[in-house]
């Protein structure tokens, strides 16, 4: 399945819209990340621990997003969007949880020009 | 007493670790940027049709925080108000790290160009306090390889 963040596929053309798929995605990682999270927040920096966590996430959710569209047939998916949101906050202490989705986006199958 | 003392040290620390690792990240932003300056990421969403391309999603992901100095320059700022030039310089060098991984990524793949960038930040706020201490950036677009022809 060709992802894409474009509306067009060059030398291909839509034949066919199949509605929106979507992947999302929780995560949380483990408290030793936290720790050293927390640490980083006095020193500045990358904190490489969340930028994995989000990666790993990020990565995730695309592969949801891509069995969703694998089934309903889809060729391509088209116009994809990336959205974050880090859910709970407080109560859980240094946990940090994140959440992932890829909304609005449109499967479609696409055939060459010629 | 020693509170104030933790206290002091803290902000010490923030301010000499933070200003290293900030001068730092810029030096290795800017020589990274010159060497990826050929290929070009840009916001258009058509791209061009002349030659034949594959295409492939690319990202591009930073999260980075400021020390504590700064967040404490940050929460005198907004007492009086105007720009907080704290969490600018944070920003900017998240914005700037994110696109250079997204590029990175595309060059890898042996793209020419990369098309309609978008940026999406969330700020990632840790415990009680709305703090917002670190900002997550994601730089993501549509990479495009020429095709080679048969």
């Amino acid at each position: 399945v060709l992802i894409s963040n474009l509306e067009i596929v060059p030398g291909r053309r839509v034949t066919k819209h199949l509605g929106l798929v979507q992947g999302s995605l929780v995560r949380a990682k483990h408290v030793g990340r936290d720790l050293m999270a927390g640490l980083k927040n006095i020193f500045g920096g990358e904190l490489k621990g969340y930028t994995e966590l989000l990666q790993e996430s990020r990565e995730e959710a695309m592969q949801r997003l891509q069995q969703q569209a694998e089934a309903v047939g889809a060729n391509a998916v088209l116009k994809v969007r990336f959205s974050t949101s880090s859910v709970a906050q407080g109560g859980c202490g240094d946990l940090c949880v994140r959440h992932r989705r890829n909304p609005g986006v449109v499967p479609c199958r696409t055939s060459s020009f010629s | 007493v020693s509170d104030i003392i933790v206290f002091l040290t803290l902000l010490g620390a923030g301010f000499a670790f933070g200003q290293l690792a900030e001068k730092r990240h810029y030096r290795s932003i800017i020589r990274r940027e010159s060497e990826l300056n050929r290929l070009p990421a840009v916001a258009s969403r058509y791209p061009p049709v002349d030659r034949p391309y594959d295409q492939a999603l690319v990202t591009g992901s930073v999260v980075v925080s400021v020390d504590y100095f700064k967040r404490f320059v940050a929460s005198l700022r907004n007492l009086f108000g105007g720009r907080v030039t704290a969490y600018e310089t944070l920003l900017d060098r998240a914005r700037r790290e994110a696109l250079l991984r997204m590029k990175t990524q595309a060059k890898g793949m042996g793209a020419e160009m990369v098309f309609n960038v978008k940026y999406e930040t969330a700020s990632i706020s840790k415990g009680r306090k709305q703090t917002i201490g670190s900002v997550e950036l994601l730089a993501y677009g549509t990479a495009l390889i020429p095709r080679e022809r048969s």
